[in-house]
């Protein structure tokens, strides 16, 4: 009977957990095969193809820079193919001391070399680093500035800013809910466009900056392709994320996302374009070159106040908004400042970096996404003077006051 | 067919150089006085000279291994090579050489590896010295995989020059010649490969130190022998990383040069240094005679600091009259710092 059934096997039959086979096999099979394969080329494949042609490629770039008095210690991080051992180490042209945790940086690893050498306050600094065949890999300190220290004060100081540059001018922003819940509705659909504008605009400057962060750094881990991939695991997470707040409410299923969620939606990319931010001035104050003082503080609050705005204008229709929810949805936008403040001057990587501002890009498109139904006009299009107007009018406006902040 | 080639060579040139070693037994080492071994200062130590505020060191703890070299600087400095002497029937002195040019690599500062070219498997390669007026006969080996010459500085026939398209012209790897001339004029002069690119063939390290006696001779003192050199590790053709005298970066400061107050001491100095224009050679605490090129007996001046472009030279005499430790370093203060430093412990 069996042999029967197994001579002649039904053509689509969904029956196939007859097969002798169990399906956990033909998963495990190939895997092992391919493990096996692998680590078969991984120890005898490369004596077939010899040695490269040419040296060692040697390539190796600081990573972080750490100055103590007396001190100056760098992350070494090797981005090339073959091990690197660094020979001596000079400061501007004068051979120093160093400790290290090791002088030879294994393929991706990173070291750290810690140099005697008495550094002025002020100063820029070229330390080139001769490893030992005598290459030499030139690290510049444009300018010498000692390194805060993370204890109690240090964190207080950027939480501090992290308030005055997140959570102040969100919650300054939002202070425009009573207007937008006054005004008509074509007024409504104008304010959200301006926002499109703010956000747009955002996008369109945490791009630039964030190439720019990502290739001053070392590229070992990918460099500006990490924004792309920030961007687009912030993306989808938050479309993942609108999709689960709809399925769980019954009326939104037909209406769209609720005004709430919306403000959300906004303050989580918000916060994650915050974050960027944050972590933007924290490593510029680390390196010494945030202009600490008033006109910082006026400059982000005018500026980021329009991110309050964004939050609430979705609010408007909304009839109750407690209290409790708005600061909630303040903090989301607004706090990531402050962690951003935190993880930029005490433990920068220009890679973290990108690909932080990488998912606020991403978060802030997404939200960009959600948008677009509450400007559309009657006829059900996006794109009319009124919206275009404030579109524009968003990007003016954050353009304009970006320029303040401009050094 | 290329590495057997390669193979070849190599073996033919390590085993010239042993022949060189058990034939040659002139190196006049009666003045080793200060053996590599020799206990360093008071104030330094094992530890060394320098780091921090204290100025400029290589890591310290880490040490050049002379040994794996085949040579070490303090050795380098008294090491004077008179050659195969034989009389002539015109009663003039033969003296005979052997050189083989031989790639290697030589570390230059600890941990650093230099891929050189050499001269006998040093840098500088060894100092010929002969009398005014003797007939020298120069067998040239070219044990290295590229072509090279010997190019000397005195007065000799234009196929004598050891330059590339006359007389012998390039010597191929492999193949051999023989520079024959006269010791003339007296003075501290310099030999070096004079083959294209010559500031590669020059800086990877062929180059010495050729120095002819007076008829009369000169004051019985102590003799050194100085090359200022530097090495280019990166490959670049701008300026060096490492800076030295007689090719190890610090070398004297980790093993100072030991002399006695009192006693007449002669620096035959030179600077063949590639890729910077000038060089210098300051000492602290006491004032030299210096006489040019070497090539007349009274000196032009009594200084403390002499500047030379690349090729210059001459000679130095001082007597120490405070003992303890004099530094001397290049006074172009870059070049102090990245190596060319040391000192004299006057005992």
């Amino acid at each position: 009977m069996e042999a029967a059934t197994r001579s002649h096997p039904p053509v689509d039959s969904p029956q196939t957990s007859r097969h002798r086979v169990p399906v956990w096999a033909l998963a495990a099979i190939p895997l092992a095969l391919i493990v096996a394969a692998l680590a078969a080329l991984l120890t005898v494949g490369g004596d077939t193809l010899g040695e490269r042609l040419g040296p060692p490629v040697e390539e190796i770039a600081v990573e972080r820079t750490v100055l103590r008095p007396g001190e100056i210690e760098l992350t070494v991080r090797n981005m090339g193919p073959d091990a690197v051992t660094v020979g001596q180490v000079f400061v501007n042209d004068t051979y120093v001391d160093y400790r290290t945790t090791g002088a030879t940086i294994g393929r991706r690893a990173a070291e750290t070399l810690t140099l005697d050498y008495p550094w002025q306050a002020d100063s820029p600094y070229l330390v080139t680093v001769v490893s030992a065949t005598g290459a030499t890999t030139e690290h510049e300190i444009p300018v010498a500035v000692e390194t805060p220290s993370a204890d109690g004060g240090f964190y207080g100081l950027m939480a501090l800013l992290g308030v005055y540059v997140g959570v102040i001018p969100v919650a300054l922003g939002m202070l425009f809910l009573p207007l937008l819940r006054r005004v008509r509705e074509h007024w409504i659909r104008f304010f959200m466009a301006v926002t499109v504008g703010l956000l747009g605009f955002l996008a369109a400057d945490a791009y630039l900056e964030g190439t720019e962060i990502a290739e001053a750094g070392t590229g070992a881990f990918g460099g500006a392709k990490l924004l792309f991939i920030g961007a687009g695991a912030a993306y989808l997470g938050l479309v993942a994320l609108d999709r689960f707040l709809r399925a769980r409410s019954e009326r939104a299923r037909t209406t769209g996302a609720s005004p709430f969620q919306l403000a959300l939606l906004i303050a989580i990319g918000i916060g994650l374009h915050n974050l960027g931010e944050g972590l933007a001035i924290g490593s510029a104050y680390a390196i010494g070159e945030l202009a600490l003082g008033a006109f910082l503080v006026f400059g982000f609050a005018l500026h980021n106040t329009t991110e309050g705005l964004a939050i609430v204008a979705p609010l408007s229709a909304h009839r109750h908004p407690s209290p409790a929810r708005l600061a909630a949805l303040g903090l989301i936008a607004g706090a990531p400042a402050i962690l951003g403040a935190f993880i930029g001057a005490s433990a920068y990587n220009p890679e973290l970096a990108a690909l932080l501002i990488g998912a606020g890009i991403g978060a802030i498109v997404q939200v960009i996404v959600q948008l677009v139904p509450a400007i559309r006009d009657r006829a059900g299009r996006a794109l009319y003077p009124a919206s275009v107007g404030g579109i524009l009018t968003g990007v003016a406006v954050l353009y304009l006051t970006g320029l303040l902040l401009s050094t | 067919m290329r590495i057997d080639r390669r193979q070849l060579l190599g073996g033919g040139a390590l085993a010239a150089a042993g022949a060189l070693t058990a034939l040659n037994p002139h190196g006049d080492r009666a003045r080793a006085q200060a053996s590599s071994s020799g206990s360093s200062m008071g104030h330094g130590g094992a530890k060394g000279h320098g780091g921090g505020a204290a100025g400029a060191t290589m890591r310290k703890g880490a040490r050049v291994d002379h040994r794996a070299n085949g040579f070490n600087p303090t050795d380098v400095l008294r090491d004077f090579d008179p050659g195969r002497t034989r009389r002539l029937a015109s009663g003039r002195t033969l003296r005979e050489w052997e050189i083989v040019a031989a790639d290697k690599e030589v570390e230059i500062a600890p941990g650093i590896k230099y891929p050189a070219w050499t001269f006998n498997g040093r840098m500088p390669g060894p100092t010929l010295r002969a009398r005014e007026g003797d007939r020298l006969r120069i067998r040239f080996v070219n044990g290295s995989e590229h072509p090279h010459t010997m190019h000397f500085h005195g007065i000799h026939t234009a196929e004598m020059d050891g330059v590339p398209e006359i007389g012998a012209g390039l010597i191929e790897p492999g193949q051999s010649t023989v520079y024959e001339f006269d010791a003339d004029p007296f003075g501290m002069h310099l030999y070096h490969c004079h083959a294209g690119p010559l500031a590669e063939h020059i800086a990877r390290g062929m180059y010495g130190a050729f120095i002819v006696d007076p008829k009369q001779g000169r004051e019985e003192a102590d003799e050194l022998m100085m090359m200022m050199n530097g090495f280019n590790t990166n490959f670049d053709a701008e300026g060096n990383q490492v800076y030295a005298v007689n090719s190890i970066a610090f070398h004297y400061v980790d093993e100072p040069v030991r002399v006695r107050r009192g006693e007449l001491v002669r620096i035959y100095l030179a600077n063949i240094l590639e890729y910077d224009p000038i060089n210098s050679f300051h000492l602290h605490g006491n004032f030299f005679e210096f006489f040019p090129t070497g090539t007349r007996l009274e000196p032009t001046e009594f200084t403390d600091t002499i500047a030379m472009v690349q090729g210059q030279r001459g000679i130095l005499e001082l007597r120490f009259p405070h003992k303890g430790p004099f530094m001397f370093h290049a006074h172009k203060t870059e070049f102090a710092d990245l190596g060319w430093m040391g000192f004299f412990e006057v005992v």
